[in-house]
């Protein structure tokens, strides 16, 4: 009994994320109109401009707004996007981001990426393979890892 | 290759894995000297440090040779005989940029799950769960090493590897808690726990001009080799009442500076460690963090107290209480080796501090699972089993 007592504090983690960006209709709010925002420790016109944002950002400009100011306090630039269109509610639903369905992921990594790629020169790889030896526990990590990089608090 | 693997919750075994490979070009690819076992790995192998899948290979403190070299990798090459810091950092984020190296931005592979723990994740460390990074560890016979330009650091000559070893981790741990606490002259300093951190922040705070330190536990070994190869008082909690011991010491006033260095699994003799330990098997709290309380507690008015044992989740009776209305500045914080191991490794070659003695014991890699079983037990007196793979067998 004792060997899947490790599993619960990552369905904890994983409840309290889900919770914590849970569906933005929920809280009276359109999931596109926030703004997800990353802070790159780079001057402005480094990062790019609103027109023109870095990569990989740059594949969904068709679809997003992009805002770049100077972050306060000489911590570099803020770099936030928004979907033009709001993100329909089904799609931020639980399953959907389980599925990995829900396009707020899909902008989250890109942020995230833009940001590694302008601070860092790369985006870092996980190992591969990432482990060995499937079980059912591992395979619910193995869900939350495949979602993390979409997930989160952006 | 061989590694270490986590198999489940107390089950290590040692299995084929495939050999690390070149994923980035900042990348280099180490083949391990030595690696030791680390009491924060106990919390990962005993299932309280969530993110773990069967097959992960653990281990985080080591010491090697580069064999392979990324495309833009500057300040390494082949035959480098390289510690490495057990936290990976970018370099160039604004944590890194302001020696804050554990919370590098851009070393998660898996920030989400870090930000649904912690509010915002941790920096990657090797072979620490997926919560904390999803890197490969390095009980192996080789490991991949990221951002080695920033992580990985030449070994002079004269420094042995043993020596070497423990700048990987547990002596740049030890400092920063002395560090960050703000030791100065003049302080009197108590250390919880004598393992090798503890000892390294006994030994920083020492070498920080404290005017005295006095290091607590319960093995009459480690006190013994505190005592002999820091330089620091010591208590046995077993033996005293610990608080009584240390306002005597201080003139009624209490430790200037109390650095925590026992982490999740603590252990004290009375009715509350069984309280703590039901709790935590319970899972009605995820930490023991008996040390902290008594540090709080033992602490003088407007001190400080360092947590640098490893939690993972949440304590049950903190006294908050006690922090408010005594005025004290709690901090804590996993290891900002970067910003330490140069200077380290020149104190160490001069002499100021010595790591060799934390080597009780030497294993090969197929005995690796022994080795942690000593080490958790503390057989034969082990403060710490190194292990060292043999390389014949290797690809």
């Amino acid at each position: 009994m004792r060997k899947v007592w490790w599993v619960v504090p990552v369905a904890v983690a994983g409840a309290a994320a889900v919770r914590r960006a849970r569906p933005a209709h929920e809280g009276g709010e359109r999931a596109g109109d926030r703004w997800l925002t990353v802070t790159v420790n780079r001057a402005p016109a480094d990062v790019g401009s609103e027109g023109k944002p870095p990569a990989p950002l740059d594949e969904l400009a068709d679809r997003i707004d992009v805002r770049i100011r100077p972050a306060p306090g000489d911590r570099g630039t803020e770099l936030g996007a928004r979907f033009r269109e709001p993100v329909p509610a089904e799609s931020t639903s639980v399953p959907a981001r389980l599925a990995g369905r829900d396009p707020r992921q899909e902008l989250r990594r890109a942020l995230r990426d833009a940001k590694s790629l302008l601070e860092a020169g790369e985006v870092l790889r996980p190992d591969a393979p990432p482990t060995t030896r499937p079980t059912p526990g591992g395979k619910l990590v193995e869900l939350f890892t495949r979602r993390s990089g979409g997930e989160g608090v952006l | 290759m061989k590694a270490l693997c986590w198999e489940g919750v107390n089950k290590l075994s040692v299995e084929q894995v495939p050999d690390p490979e070149l994923r980035n070009d900042q990348d280099v690819v180490v083949r391990l000297i030595a690696g030791t076992t680390c009491g924060s790995d106990l919390h990962l192998i005993g299932g309280y440090i969530p993110g773990m899948r069967a097959g992960d290979v653990i281990g985080h403190e080591f010491v090697g040779e580069v064999v392979e070299t990324g495309s833009a990798v500057r300040r390494h090459r082949v035959g480098d005989r390289v510690v490495v810091c057990s936290f990976v950092g970018c370099g160039r984020c604004w944590y890194c940029a302001n020696d804050l190296w554990s919370l590098c931005d851009n070393t998660n592979t898996n920030p989400g799950i870090g930000q649904a723990l912690f509010g915002y994740e941790t920096a990657g460390i090797f072979g620490y769960s997926h919560a904390m990074g999803g890197l490969r560890g390095s009980h192996a016979e080789y490991v991949r090493v990221p951002f080695a330009d920033y992580g990985a650091f030449k070994v002079p000559e004269g420094i042995d590897d043993t020596s070497a070893l423990f700048v990987s981790d547990s002596v740049p741990t030890g400092w920063m808690g002395a560090d960050l606490a703000g030791v100065k002259p003049g302080d009197v300093v108590a250390v919880w726990g004598c393992g090798a951190v503890g000892q390294m922040a006994a030994r920083a705070a020492i070498l920080k001009g404290a005017e005295r330190v006095v290091s607590i536990d319960r093995i009459p070994e480690r006190l013994a080799m505190t005592e002999r190869y820091v330089g620091s008082e010591t208590l046995d909690y077993t033996a005293t009442d610990v608080a009584a011991e240390l306002r005597e010491r201080t003139g009624g006033r209490g430790p200037d500076v109390c650095i925590e260095a026992v982490g999740m699994e603590a252990h004290s003799d009375g009715p509350m460690h069984l309280y703590d330990q039901a709790k935590q098997q319970l899972r009605l709290q995820t930490d023991r963090s008996t040390a902290v309380r008594q540090a709080i507690h033992a602490c003088r008015k407007g001190g400080t107290v360092f947590v640098l044992g490893v939690f993972a989740g949440a304590v049950d009776k903190f006294p908050l209480g006690a922090v408010i209305n005594k005025g004290l500045t709690v901090r804590g914080a996993q290891m900002h080796g970067q910003r330490y191991i140069p200077m380290l490794l020149d104190r160490l070659a001069a002499g100021e501090i010595e790591t060799a003695h934390l080597a009780t014991h030497s294993l090969s890699l197929d005995e690796a699972p022994t080795a942690y079983d000593m080490f958790k037990e503390k057989t034969d007196g082990c403060v710490r089993a190194v292990i060292r793979p043999d390389h014949r067998g290797a690809a």
